[in-house]
């Protein structure tokens, strides 16, 4: 906490603005950021118990701890809700806009890290947890040996999921770009580590943390060097401050664009679009599969969350100059996802292409810059969120002797085995498919329709094709599973534990629901624009 | 625009029109969800509950034909499914005179195949699961013949392509026919994107996709709109239909169970895409729409010689079957290209195809049942004594289908011809001459079935089938051939009752038939057709009747004969435009993936300037070559973005 809150101070110093005198001046409104307070005090308070408590007592304390502080949020979320403002507000001396897109999208983050923190407490499908219990301990080592039989889980996955949680819900409300970067940082540091924690492959799973830590230092530099350079040109950091500067100057735009071109591909590498992708197939096979989940649902919200509101708020006034670009951006990723997707052999990387395609459909509805545009695209995160979620959780149930079988020659005739658990993947796939009666074909359309409404058709048809090509991978699995002989000494099908079962049932449930009636959901989505301030 | 009834709130018998989408869904869910427990029951409930939709369907029909003409069409509200700012997509059902007779189509020839399914599928351990299918496939149907906009037809669409998939992959141990149905799944996706396309375009347009707001809207458009949206609709219905050029999937797809292929690849699922036009009627029928319905005739007719010709050099029975159908589905597609003259006309020949054709699939999942699943006609030949119901009601479905006079085939067909005739100029003569031409070919390959497979000698008595077992040919049980005696009446009396009060019927939904008066008579077409579908039949018996057949099909033939066994040529066209590339596509990306990716950065650090040479000494590391190909893309947008604003 104190470390957010001097940072935006000096946020505030570093950037000394008059606030413009037409915008209500609230007190510091704790109200509207109980949410992320709630979330970011577990986190502290779960690294005191880390360092307080007895082992034995540990893992219980800390479950219980990260759902109540995701479940109190929630609650604050909706309590907050209920008498917002309909405009909007600021908070924390307008560094943050808590406005209806961010709480649409703190819901969203909420309700996945609950699904996200029940796969991750889960022991009983691999016991003691998915977890290593000292990451300073070599791979193939005596110590090794004796904590892979051990019964222990350790514990400090729980605190860095809060601190990227509240990271992550700092970044979609951040008002000025250096609480964005802040906000990123702490919504990334955690992440690293959490991919280097998995108890088996151990080496895999080190060598994806250390490409993530150092491409995701990379991307943070354009970001920074991006903001730098905005700073130069507006003189603020300020979202609102750069988008009136850009309508209304004849200062060089030289500086505004190149800006704007860095800032945006550290927030499209965050989000895994192509071509900035690269590191996305080798993290997500190598972390944890329950760290994946967390990482695949979250950090895509986050990420578009962020860039949504930095394009819909400081860019909006100068579109049509970089309009043309990010459709090449979008194209190249749906290509890249869609095709290179086909050649897999791994499911985790089958899905990682696969969210590299999502992200180009996202793209094309967050550089719609209409309400239509914005409701969909939110309501695209929240279905995509939960089917990839339960998608993460299914696969963590397929093991053998050495872990996780994720080879998808392992996967051949998985139906004979266990019908519902090939069931319930196959409606996930047909969901990242997009076939109707899932919430992914809700998705999809709405984005689309809303692109198409704003002229966008080319990049539609693009983006058909692109669903088309991709479609035919997700059937391969299905094919798989359904139409193969199994493999002699193929992989079981573990009975999931309570968590997992209520994590997977969660998002299989979601899935359909927004699939069978998702007029609700599209209302809250549509309920509001960015608050400008 | 004489089409125009103005739909009504649905109430009374029709208030419950969501009984016939539900009561085949419930049965799908008990037998999926119930497992083996359902074993024993599961066949029962299948066929009970479409009986049942199609008692309902009746009831709901009487109820309609009873209420005045300008009455008939109405509108079930049942949820608002998307509801947000603009976009408006309620789900509901329309009951008009179009909608209802695929109904009674769709339940009655479904309550008859399941009932034949019991007996054809009861050596099957998975029979349950068959039914399940097989309702999941009649509530998908319906719900696309039902529902009162675009949108929640793409979702039956799809929904009957799930379906289809599922169970022309029903041998899953046979490799074909897991090809078969991957083959079918893609080919229809392809027609997919068209439809889904011609929705988008709607939206975009027209801001809705409830055919009555589409259709009063459509008018407004301008030409290229409405020419794209026809033709992007054609695509559509020339997946599902089996029309060139995506017709290949269809005869594959024949190694689904017999059942099934006359269900839904004869008589129901592969018509979506007439439904589809004659649904869209009100656009097709516009000034603007000329153009687009040129396409559509002009698809109906090659389609149509081109499913007769494969159809005469294929030696699989049901896959001769299957090009007929490929071909008789051309003539719809061209009746209802012909505009307001030929609307009625094609769904009149759908229902009397429905009819003779589900009653010729049956007759050939008979004869299959009784020779060890043998398909090989070749390998059959003297059926016609040993089978003597199955014999009886082929050749009455056989006569139907080429036109026999007074039969059902002769009354849709020969309209369906005059009616081409009829059309504008040259093209009348064109169209019309093809269409002559098709019914000649038609009688060519169906009498060359008849004649190998229940006349002549029989060449099985000599032979044993693939698993070595001896042919003991014996007439099926009455599950089965019950449902074919009753086809066989439908195929018999079907064309003169319908083709006196259809028109008139269906008049609310696709307007009133318009007379066409070609530079031929309709009696002179009529005596023209039957003239050429004789000497097509008697071209066969001369070549196929007189002589003894070889057992194995003759290697050595001419160049027509060769072509027309390779499908004209189809897959390979295929092949070599979707196909081959995309196989060259994924080999080059794999190859990209595997090793290029250095390469390709290297290759951009090349384009940088003169530190290309260190680089490529460096040794690459995978994070390296990561992050170049980051910094790559960076430039390149930075670059782009400073272009865009400076050019």
């Amino acid at each position: 906490m104190s470390v957010i809150s001097s940072v935006l101070l000096l946020a505030q110093e570093q950037a000394p603005l008059p606030v413009p005198s037409d915008t209500k001046v609230q007190a510091p409104s704790l109200g509207a950021v109980w949410p992320v307070l709630i979330v970011l005090g577990a986190a502290c308070l779960g690294v005191l118990l880390e360092a307080l408590l007895p082992r034995h007592l540990r893992w219980s304390t800390q479950v219980v701890l990260s759902l109540l502080a995701v479940v109190g949020a929630g609650i604050a979320l909706v309590a907050y809700v209920s008498d917002a403002p309909a405009a909007g507000e600021l908070a924390m001396k307008g560094t943050l806009a808590i406005d209806r897109p961010g709480l649409f999208l703190w819901g969203t983050l909420l309700a996945l890290a609950l699904g996200a923190v029940l796969l991750i407490a889960d022991r009983s499908v691999e016991p003691g947890g998915a977890f290593v219990a000292s990451a300073a301990i070599r791979p193939g080592t005596l110590q090794d040996r004796a904590q892979v039989t051990s019964t222990g889980m350790q514990t400090e996955v729980f605190p860095l999921t809060l601190f990227a949680l509240g990271g992550m819900m700092t970044f979609c409300v951040a008002n000025d770009l250096l609480t964005m970067f802040v906000a990123l940082e702490v919504l990334s540091l955690p992440l690293y580590l959490m991919c280097g924690l998995a108890r088996r492959r151990r080496l895999l799973s080190q060598e994806s943390a250390v490409k993530y830590f150092l491409l995701g230092a990379f991307a943070s530099a354009f970001f920074l060097y991006g903001v730098a350079l905005l700073y130069g040109y507006a003189g603020s950091v300020r979202l609102s401050d750069i988008s009136s500067a850009a309508a209304g100057t004849d200062r060089s735009d030289t500086l505004l664009f190149a800006g704007m071109g860095l800032l945006v591909i550290g927030l499209l590498f965050k989000a895994s679009v192509g071509p900035f992708h690269t590191w996305t197939p080798d993290v997500y096979q190598g972390a944890p599969t329950p760290v994946t989940a967390f990482m695949a649902a979250c950090t895509k919200v986050a990420a578009f969350g962020g860039i949504l509101r930095v394009l819909q708020v400081a860019f909006e006034s100068t579109q049509w100059e970089w309009r043309g670009v990010l459709w090449g951006v979008a194209i190249v990723s749906m290509v890249i996802g869609a095709v290179l997707g086909l050649t897999q052999t791994d499911v985790k990387r089958m899905i990682a292409y696969s969210s590299v395609a999502h992200a180009g459909f996202l793209l094309i509805g967050s550089i719609a810059l209409t309400e239509k545009g914005l409701s969909g695209t939110l309501f695209y995160l929240l279905t995509y969120g939960f089917t990839t979620l339960a998608a993460f959780g299914v696969i963590s149930l397929v093991r053998d002797s050495s872990g996780e079988a994720t080879h998808l020659s392992q996967w051949a005739g998985l139906a004979k085995r266990s019908p519902l658990l090939a069931g319930v993947f196959t409606f996930l796939l047909l969901a990242l498919a997009g076939i109707p009666l899932t919430s992914g074909f809700v998705g999809k359309f709405v984005v689309f329709e809303a692109a198409i409404a704003d002229g966008m058709a080319p990049l539609v048809v693009v983006a058909l094709i692109a669903s088309a090509v991709a479609a035919f991978f997700y059937l391969r699995v299905i094919v798989l599973m359904y139409f193969s002989e199994p493999a002699a000494d193929g992989p079981t099908v573990t009975v999931p534990g309570a968590f997992t079962t209520a994590a997977i049932t969660l998002g299989v449930l979601v899935t359909l629901l927004l699939g069978l009636a998702p007029a609700f959901a599209l209302d809250w989505a549509g309920s509001g624009a960015f608050a400008i301030h | 625009m004489n089409l125009a009834a103005e739909a009504h709130q649905a109430s009374g018998v029709a208030g419950a029109a969501w009984l016939l989408l539900v009561l085949p869904a419930v049965g799908a869910a008990v037998l999926l969800l119930g497992g083996r427990r359902t074993d024993k029951w599961g066949h029962l409930l299948g066929s009970g509950t479409v009986i049942a939709a199609f008692v309902y369907g009746v009831i709901l029909f009487f109820d309609t034909k009873s209420l005045p003409a300008e009455g008939r069409v109405a509108n079930l509200h049942v949820f608002d499914w998307i509801s947000v700012n603009s976009l408006d997509v309620e789900f509901g059902l329309r009951i008009d005179p179009l909608s209802l007779t695929f109904v009674l189509l769709i339940t009655g020839v479904g309550s008859l195949i399941h009932i034949y399914s019991i007996g054809y599928m009861s050596d099957d351990r998975d029979r349950r699961r068959f039914f399940a299918y097989l309702n999941l496939f009649v509530s998908a149907m319906l719900l696309l013949v039902l529902g009162n906009s675009f949108v929640t037809l793409y979702f039956g669409w799809e929904g009957v392509g799930l379906a289809s998939y599922l169970l022309i992959g029903w041998y899953q141990g046979k490799n074909f026919a897991a090809t078969a149905a991957k083959k079918a799944f893609l080919m229809n996706r392809v027609g997919d994107v068209g439809l889904a396309l011609a929705i988008f375009l709607m939206f975009k347009n027209i801001g809705s996709t409830q055919y009555d707001v589409v259709f009063a809207e459509i008018g407004k458009q301008s030409t290229g709109v409405v020419v794209a949206i026809g033709i992007l609709l054609l695509l559509g219905a020339c997946g599902k239909s089996g029309q060139f050029p995506l017709q290949a999937w269809l005869p594959d797809a024949m190694a689904g169970p017999t059942p099934v292929s006359a269900l839904i690849h004869a008589a129901t699922m592969v018509t979506a895409g007439v439904y589809l036009i004659a649904r869209s009627s009100p656009l097709y029928s516009l000034p603007q729409a000329e153009d687009a319905r040129f396409v559509v005739m002009i698809i109906g007719a090659v389609t149509l010689v081109i499913g007769c010709i494969i159809g005469c050099a294929y030696d699989d029975f049901k896959k001769v079957l299957a090009y007929s159908t490929v071909s008789q589905i051309g003539y719809m597609i061209l009746a209802v290209g012909l505009g307001p003259a030929g609307y009625a006309l094609g769904i009149l020949h759908l229902l009397t195809h429905g009819f003779f054709k589900a009653g010729l699939f049956l007759g050939a999942g008979s004869v299959m049942h009784g020779m060890n699943d043998e398909g090989d006609i070749r390998r059959l030949g003297g059926l016609a004594r040993k089978m003597p119901i199955t014999f009886v009601t082929w050749t009455l479905g056989y006569l139907a289908l080429i036109g026999f006079p007074f039969l059902s085939g002769y009354f849709s067909k020969d309209a369906i011809i005059a009616a081409a005739f009829g059309a504008h100029g040259t093209r009348g003569w064109v169209f019309g001459g093809i269409a002559l031409l098709g019914a000649g070919l038609t009688a060519f390959y169906m009498t060359r079935l008849l004649i190998l497979v229940f006349l002549g000698k029989p060449r099985w008595e000599n032979l044993k089938s693939e698993d070595g077992r001896a042919y003991h040919p014996h007439e099926s049980g009455p599950t089965m051939t019950i449902p074919m005696i009753i086809l066989a009446v439908g195929s018999v009396a079907g064309g003169a009752i319908l083709s006196g009060l259809l028109p008139a019927w269906l008049e609310p939904s696709v307007g009133e038939l318009v007379e066409t008066h070609g530079p031929l008579n309709h009696t002179v077409v009529s005596i023209l057709t039957v003239g050429i579908s004789l000497i097509g039949a008697a071209i066969a018996f001369a070549i196929f009747g007189r002589r003894e057949q070889p057992v194995t099909r003759p290697q050595r033939v001419s160049f027509p004969v060769r072509a027309a066994r390779a499908d004209l040529y189809g897959n390979h066209l295929n092949e070599a435009l979707f196909s081959r590339p995309g196989v060259w596509l994924t080999r080059f990306l794999v190859f990209v993936d595997n090793r290029g990716v250095d390469g390709l950065v290297n290759g951009i650090a090349a384009g940088l300037g003169g530190s290309s040479g260190r680089l490529r000494r460096l040794q690459t590391g995978f994070v390296r070559s990561y992050a170049l190909s980051m910094l790559g893309g960076s430039i390149l947008v930075i670059a782009a973005l400073l272009m865009v604003r400076f050019a």
